[in-house]
């Protein structure tokens, strides 16, 4: 396989591992204030992924290292052109990341509640941003020939990739609650998380519903048969996993709510291929995984170090969840 | 004009930002996994809570160097794309690396031994400390890896408007990765010990018997003189580096303006920067070659005379860094060397052999107020190592006006340079209020005599 292929896949996996894990860690961090009706729960709730959130982030700072090696142009076009989004959503990951560190080491309930509602804010803004970036990847932005993006903030706002945001906000926060119903304790809190589950998990339908019909009244996405084979498929997990959740069988559900956010995720990266980054001014002044590309020579050895990294990392944090298995009690929490 | 001010004072800020953190956690990790070690080898329930005691703090400083290294992984193509798309096919590869070798293994490392207490082996669980050390040190080898190729290219070719790759191996054995790396991870053993041996010193100065702290004021005298001793070496084979990589730097750094053999060192001068001459030296005669050569003659180049090479070689342009807060910067630097061997070594005499018993209280106040000394090292370290480089970017390759993003307005660059700097700054301030109030906390367990006391078993992440 050519190299420039292997590495879109390549980023298109780092990034379904990212929306995967993330997916759920950002739906956590935003039901954490409404479904922890005390100090106690809300604690329980960030141990659920307190071993692993840090790891998970890691795939996006990795898929934005690859993107900057494999296709260095994509990178300096996508975060220059969406410079003020970008902003935004990294001043969300920063409160988020110092607000799980800090939020427990003091117990002054102003400072914990505000701490907690940091890590809602940094949940969501990245949650919803993703969507939005992903979406205007495929509409299209305004490109010129020398690969600057030359519109403004606001026209990375429209109908299309704004239900992008939301669709990719309530996809995550539906995926989160799953995700609690399978580590915490059972008891009244996993309760919540299912009727969280299954009230998120109608908004999440509806707005991936009305995304598909405007992906394919917005974009090309459908003219590539598997891109929409893996659209279908993902609505297809998606009410599986909605039917898991109403008879309690949380595992597949969770399974299947995983599986819905990954196949979205490779739907919207094969709608794209070859491309990175549509041109709404000219289709010939779109990033393609040629135009963009580093040389063969750095592809090579990316590759080798991808192929043989990215298992081992797999492995580990697949012991980590192994080690972290048992669901959270109060009791964990005692000292 | 604009945008590119903007451009690097918001990389400055950042980066200087990021860097207040990152030695500590270089240095520190590695401490906690040698006292871990201590303990899962003696069984000495003291070592524990020692590991925990340090850990809290330690947490508390990752979790600022994560969220502060995030800014910094975007920064490239935010501020710089003209530069990313001119570097990435060498820049790229080491980040990447960076976070598939590094970060990977330090984030989920440091999830398992933060709550992996009761849930792995003792053995295992001070494996992992010792992961996440190894980890957050061979971070900074990929990051220096790309700075070093912006101090000096090696390993490229230029083809098709941009820098590419025609040899990985020369681009990690590049020379000056080789003084640099060793430089850094001493500086941050440096700041790990200097943090021990200074909160170790509060505590003693309240409560002399502790045991806990006494062993620890041990451990980071005993880390803080040896890497203080390896930072200074280091730091010398640097400067004697630049003669040969940099000379522009070089000269600049010590205001020497006309090209001089044997060349004078100079512990003060009142620089001219426009007319390019010192209005006052207070100089030791030949002491410069000596750092350079090692001997007391040889040639170092002057700033009139490397702009002149320069503007023949690389075409008209102002080739001169600005002199006066190079000169000062390294001198704080170098002089926060001095002052950290001399107290290291003070702490150490009355650590081993209480020589020093009787001045007692004023070894120890001098050790706490050594802690804000190697940041303040670390800080203008980089001032010098990035200042100096001036204008150019990538050295002899790009200049830094060519490096920034086009199309982003200044207005852009204001909001999130404002936007970083304010929420930075409320974050540090909490991030110092939690440390100062675990680091003034007495610690479980003080002594082993209180083994038979039952243990509260106090779990990191509460
Ligand atoms: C605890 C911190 C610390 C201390 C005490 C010193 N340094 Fe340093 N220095 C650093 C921390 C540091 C640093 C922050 O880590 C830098 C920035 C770039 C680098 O490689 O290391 C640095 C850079 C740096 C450079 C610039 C290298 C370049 O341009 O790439 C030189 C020439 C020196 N150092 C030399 C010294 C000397 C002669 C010292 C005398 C004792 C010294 N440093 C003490
Ligand atoms: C973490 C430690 C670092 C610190 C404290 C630091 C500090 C600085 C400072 C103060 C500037 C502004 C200099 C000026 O006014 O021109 C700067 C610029 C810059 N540095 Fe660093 N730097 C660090 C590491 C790095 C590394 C590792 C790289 C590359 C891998 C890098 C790349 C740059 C770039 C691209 C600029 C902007 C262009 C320029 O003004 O020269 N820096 N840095
Ligand atoms: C200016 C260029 C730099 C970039 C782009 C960068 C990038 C990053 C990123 C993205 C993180 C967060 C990783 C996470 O979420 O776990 C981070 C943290 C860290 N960085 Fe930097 N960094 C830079 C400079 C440096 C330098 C100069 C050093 C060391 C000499 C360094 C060492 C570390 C360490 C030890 C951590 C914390 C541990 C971790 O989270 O893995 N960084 N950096």
């Amino acid at each position: 396989m050519e190299l420039n292929v292997l590495w879109f896949i390549l980023i298109t996996v780092l990034f379904t591992g990212f929306f995967f894990l993330e997916g759920f860690d950002y739906g956590v961090g935003m039901l954490m204030p409404f479904l922890g009706k005390n100090d106690i729960e809300r604690r329980m709730i960030i141990n659920t992924i307190g071993p692993v959130w840090d790891g998970n982030e890691v795939w996006m700072i990795t898929a934005g290292g690859a993107l900057f090696a494999a296709f260095p142009s994509v990178y300096a076009t996508l975060f220059s052109g969406f410079y003020l989004a970008l902003f935004i959503m990294l001043v969300g990951l920063i409160v988020r990341g110092v607000s799980f560190e800090f939020r427990s080491k003091d117990d002054h309930p102003m400072w914990r509640s505000t701490w907690d509602w940091m890590i809602f804010i940094g949940s969501m803004l990245p949650a919803l941003l993703w969507g939005v970036a992903v979406t205007n990847l495929l509409q299209g932005v305004p490109i010129n020939a020398k690969m600057h993006y030359i519109g403004t903030f606001f026209d990375l706002l429209s109908p299309y990739t704004v239900l992008g945001g939301v669709a990719f906000l309530t996809l995550f926060i539906f995926h989160g609650a799953l995700f609690l119903s399978l580590k915490i304790e059972k008891g009244p809190l996993v309760e919540r998380a299912r009727n969280a589950a299954l009230r998120f998990g109608v908004l999440a339908a509806v707005s991936c519903i009305a995304l598909v019909v405007m992906t394919y009244s917005h974009t090309d996405l459908f003219k590539s048969a598997g891109a929409g084979i893996a659209l279908w498929g993902a609505i297809a997990a998606f009410v599986i996993s909605y039917l898991f959740t109403v008879r309690r069988r949380f595992g597949w559900a969770f399974v299947m709510s995983g599986l819905t956010v990954a196949l979205t995720t490779i739907a919207f990266f094969w709608g794209l291929f070859p491309r990175f980054i549509v041109s709404s001014l000219n289709p010939e002044w779109s990033l393609t995984i040629y135009n963009a590309s580093s040389t063969p020579y750095t592809l090579k050895i990316m590759t080798f170090a991808a192929l043989t990294l990215v298992p081992v990392v797999l492995a580990y944090q697949i012991w980590t969840y192994w080690t972290f298995r048992k669901r959270v009690t109060a009791r964990d929490l005692e000292y | 004009m604009d945008e590119i001010l903007l451009a690097r004072l918001q990389f400055g800020v950042t980066s200087v930002y990021h860097f207040l953190f990152i030695p500590l956690t270089l240095g520190l990790s590695v401490l906690i996994a040698i006292m871990e070690t201590i303990y899962v080898r003696t069984g000495n329930e003291m070592y524990k809570n020692m590991a925990k005691f340090w850990g809290k703090l330690f947490l508390v400083n990752f979790s600022m160097g994560v969220v502060t290294g995030i800014v910094q992984e975007f920064h490239f193509g935010m501020n710089w794309s003209e530069y990313s798309r001119f570097m990435g096919d060498i820049f790229g590869a080491p980040l990447a690396l960076e976070a598939l070798t590094a970060f990977f293994l330090e984030s989920t490392f440091l999830g398992l031994w933060i709550f992996g207490w009761e849930k792995l082996s003792k053995k295992m669980h001070a494996a992992t400390i010792w992961i996440v050390a190894l980890a957050g040190n061979l971070s900074a080898f990929w990051i220096l890896v790309a700075n070093s190729f912006m101090q000096m290219p090696t390993g490229y070719v230029l083809q098709n408007g941009r820098a590419e790759m025609v040899d990985f191996v020369a681009l990690l054995t590049n020379p000056y990765v080789a003084v640099q790396f060793p430089h850094t991870v001493a500086a941050g053993l440096v700041t790990g010990g200097v943090f021990v041996m200074a909160i170790s010193a509060y505590h003693l100065l309240k409560n002399s018997s502790s045991s806990l702290f006494k062993t620890s004021f041990k451990i980071g005298v005993t880390c803080a003189l040896i890497s203080a001793f390896v930072v200074g070496g280091t730091g010398h084979m640097q400067a004697q580096f630049l003669a040969k990589a940099q000379p522009m730097k070089l000269a600049s750094v010590e205001a020497l303006w006309k090209t001089a053999d044997p060349a004078p060192f100079s512990i003060y001068a009142a620089i001219d920067e426009k007319n390019g001459v010192n209005t006052t030296e207070v100089q030791v005669p030949g002491a410069l070659s000596m750092m350079v050569y090692n001997k007391f003659a040889g040639e170092i180049k002057g700033i009139h005379d490397l702009q002149a090479e320069y503007s023949q070689k690389y075409g008209p342009g102002d080739y001169i860094p600005p002199v006066t807060t190079l000169f000062w910067s390294f001198r704080i630097m170098a002089g926060a060397g001095g002052w950290l061997i001399a107290i290291a070594a003070l702490g150490a005499l009355l650590a081993y052999t209480g020589i020093l018993e009787r001045q007692r209280r004023l070894v120890l106040y001098a050790a706490l107020f050594t802690l804000p000394v190697p940041y303040i090292a670390n800080s203008f370290g980089w001032i010098v190592a990035e200042m100096g480089r001036q204008p150019w970017i990538v050295f002899g390759l790009l200049k830094v006006e060519q490096a920034v993003s086009p199309t982003v307005p200044a207005s852009s660059i204001m909001i999130s340079l404002i936007g970083f700097t304010v929420i930075y700054a409320v974050l540090i301030v909490a991030a110092v209020y939690l440390m100062h109030k675990f680091a003034i906390e007495s610690p479980v367990d003080t002594d082993v005599s209180s083994q038979d006391r039952p243990v509260k078993e106090a779990t990191l992440w509460n």
